[in-house]
């Protein structure tokens, strides 16, 4: 008998007898079982050199840094955004002088879905997500007084990201800044769009194609600027499990890994400028060993599959945001615990960027208030918790390397399973999977299984369905001001006016051109964007080009 | 035998926030009720037209993207229009809770955040709808 196997028998049964546990299953968030005890014998395969390694090093398991955050924490990024470009401008500069790191840009609902502040759809909307930007005049006004040699600037934009990059490195250019000194990143994942956020304008095949054309423009003009952020985090928060996430997000990085190949761009040179985004949710240890598992799996496909040889290749770099999905509207400023939690996860999982939701999200935009707390949550964690000054400190957990290997033996099931339905292919199976809508029935049936779980009381929320209060605190929230969208289409209009409309109808033919001929368009983007075309005209072109994408219902 | 209730789950305006409404379709029909689900980005237009043509007893409406005001006094005045007041309209999403008065107004009989439970929305338009008789 092992001393295991005595421990079961003499110690543990008997006490079990007495005492019987609090409930029959403990699972995470993502409905996955959790044993009551970790030992050696659970990661009896695991192979320090092989799995796990030195940081720095492949397959990166315990970061992609060989000094992490004892060289230089992670980027704080909260990300901001509402009204017009003049109120985002001023709260850039207020978190700049909070001690922020770098910038994060929130669009409204018109501008993420390719229409101008003008169009009917628009109404009611207009800056009320996020900052409203119509023309390149709005980005002159959004970045006046931010050198752009001195920040990091991200852009959670997709299908209009060809217009608001465009828009950045002019203002680059106008202020004489080299376009390889542009660093920060755009969203760009349109594949996650189709799959979980539903932000379209033009069908998946055309939309992965111009997301092609940035890679091509963008490693040769600005190869110091991340040209796109492959997201799990709206996987997760559409309901997606942890395993889900990871998988989906892989996938979707591999198809545009797969796409690029075949327009003949070599993997070493586009590669180390894909960075990826993912969700931090409540069940603390399952994300740990998700962003453990994310790295492994990266590198080993990168070298073994793709056949990468720069270890810059190799390396996945991500930005965490804590899961929005998990605030609740009641008793909110519990979500300030929820959100520290959640960051740590983040930290300890190796996080190159970090957005930390704030309190009072459930309810509304955040307050100045609540955007300086979550800021400090991070501070907190950074300087004064010590979990900054090793790395990766958790590794060698009999449970965080046994879940580790688990949630990437489960992930890598769903992938080969996407292979399946791409006969090979993963582009192709995520192609698949999106028009058979295989991904948004998983990530349905999870989000329903929990909601059930939830009101089974299977999954305890404090504050919604366990230790339920009366009477809610009251906070301040955040209003934007509906005269924001008078305001917005007022300047379109004047620039309309006073712009060369010649030269504006001269660009947009070229790039309708350019468009139809498959020719690289992001050139002909720049050129319309500094001629003050707008976002609605441009994306307008491009669906003249490609037709128009609407999304079948189902539930 | 009473037919069961028909509701119309609509996305309107632009944000793809479509977990909840998914969700709370999703629990209706298996609380026997017949739901028909939109899709997303419809205008109040599509919205009132799809309720009509599917002559449905509640129409429920789920904005997370804080144009609830505007697309909400759109839907009650086109719903007045077409003499839908044997209609129930409900919304669901991102609403502040001073909007909430307001909103009742126009006419939206029940509003639900986060955190509401699916049985209590049932509840609710098992309810409202037997409360208003239909003509």
């Amino acid at each position: 008998m092992t001393a295991k196997e005595r421990w079961e028998q003499e110690i543990l049964q008997p006490f079990l007898h007495k005492a019987p546990e609090r409930k029959q299953r403990f699972i995470t968030v993502s409905n996955e079982e959790i044993k009551r005890l970790y030992t050696p014998d659970d990661i009896q395969d695991l192979d320090y050199e092989r799995d796990l390694g030195y940081p720095g090093l492949f397959p990166y398991t315990r970061g992609v840094y060989p000094t992490m955050y004892r060289g230089r924490l992670w980027t704080m990024r909260q990300f901001a955004g509402f009204g017009g470009p003049e109120e985002t401008n001023r709260r850039f500069k207020y978190l700049l002088a909070e001690g922020q790191t770098g910038l994060s840009t929130a669009f409204d609902m018109p501008t993420l879905m390719g229409l101008d502040s003008d169009h009917p759809l628009a109404d009611g909307e207009v800056g009320v997500e996020g900052v409203a930007v119509d023309t390149l005049r709005d980005f002159e006004i959004l970045f006046d007084g931010i050198p752009l040699d001195q920040v990091t600037t991200s852009f959670t934009i997709n299908p209009s990201a060809p217009v608001i990059y465009a828009m950045y490195i002019a203002i680059g250019d106008a202020q004489g800044v080299p376009r390889e000194q542009l660093r920060g990143t755009i969203q760009n994942d349109m594949l996650k769009e189709f799959i979980a956020q539903k932000e379209w304008v033009i069908p998946p095949r055309p939309s992965v194609d111009l997301i092609v054309d940035i890679f091509e423009f963008g490693t040769k003009e600005t190869p110091n600027f991340n040209l796109i952020s492959i997201s799990g985090y709206h996987i997760r928060e559409a309901g997606s499990t942890a395993i889900q996430e990871l998988a989906f997000t892989l996938a979707d990085g591999m198809a545009y890994v797969e796409a690029a190949l075949k327009r003949g761009l070599d993997i070493d040179v586009f590669a180390p400028q894909l960075s990826f985004f993912f969700n931090s949710h409540n069940s603390f240890f399952e994300e740990i060993a998700k962003f453990r598992a994310a790295r492994r799996i990266w590198a080993r496909v990168m070298r073994d599959r793709y056949g990468a040889k720069n270890p810059e290749s190799w390396k996945l770099r991500f930005h965490t945001q804590t899961a929005g999905c998990s605030l609740t509207e009641q008793q909110p400023l519990n979500n300030i615990i929820r959100v520290t939690i959640q960051a740590l996860a983040a930290v300890l999982g190796g996080t190159q960027s970090l957005h930390t939701n704030s309190y009072d999200e459930a309810l509304a935009l955040p307050s100045e208030e609540a955007v300086r707390i979550a800021l400090r949550t991070q501070q907190i964690i950074a300087y004064e918790s010590g979990v900054a000054d090793t790395i990766d400190p958790l590794a060698g957990s009999y449970f965080v390397e046994a879940l580790t290997n688990e949630t990437e033996r489960k992930a890598l099931e769903y992938i080969e399973k996407i292979e399946q339905m791409g006969h090979g292919s993963i582009l192709e199976g995520v192609f698949a999977g999106i028009e058979n809508g295989f991904f948004q029935r998983e990530i349905a049936q999870a989000a329903y299984e929990y909601q059930k779980q939830v009101e089974s009381g299977e999954q305890v929320i404090v504050g919604v369905n366990k230790y339920v209060m009366p009477q809610d605190e009251q906070v301040n929230i955040l209003r934007v001001d509906p005269e924001v969208q008078r305001r917005q289409i007022e300047r379109l209009k004047r620039v309309r006016a006073e712009r060369d409309n010649r030269a504006v109808e001269r660009a947009l033919e070229r790039l309708e051109q350019a468009a139809r001929k498959r020719e690289n368009t992001m050139p002909y983007i720049v050129e319309a964007v500094k001629a003050y075309a707008s976002v609605g005209e441009i994306m307008e072109v491009l669906k003249k080009v490609h037709g128009a994408y609407r999304e079948p219902a189902m539930v | 035998m009473e037919r069961p209730i028909r509701v119309l789950m609509a996305k309107a305006g632009l944000d793809g926030h479509d977990r909840g409404v998914k969700v709370v379709a999703r629990a209706l029909r298996d609380a026997g009720m017949e739901v028909i689900y939109t899709g997303l980005h419809n205008t109040p237009e599509q919205v009132v037209k799809t309720a009509l043509q599917e002559d449905v007893d509640v129409i429920g409406v789920s904005i997370l993207s804080g144009a609830h005001l505007v697309i909400f006094r759109k839907i009650t005045e086109l719903m007045k229009q077409y003499g839908m007041d044997d209609v129930v309209l409900v919304g669901g999403g991102i609403i502040p809770d001073e909007d909430k008065p307001l909103l009742e107004q126009m006419g939206v009989k029940g509003l639900f955040g986060p955190g509401t439970s699916t049985q209590e929305i049932i509840e609710f338009i098992t309810r409202e709808v037997r409360r208003v008789p239909r003509r």
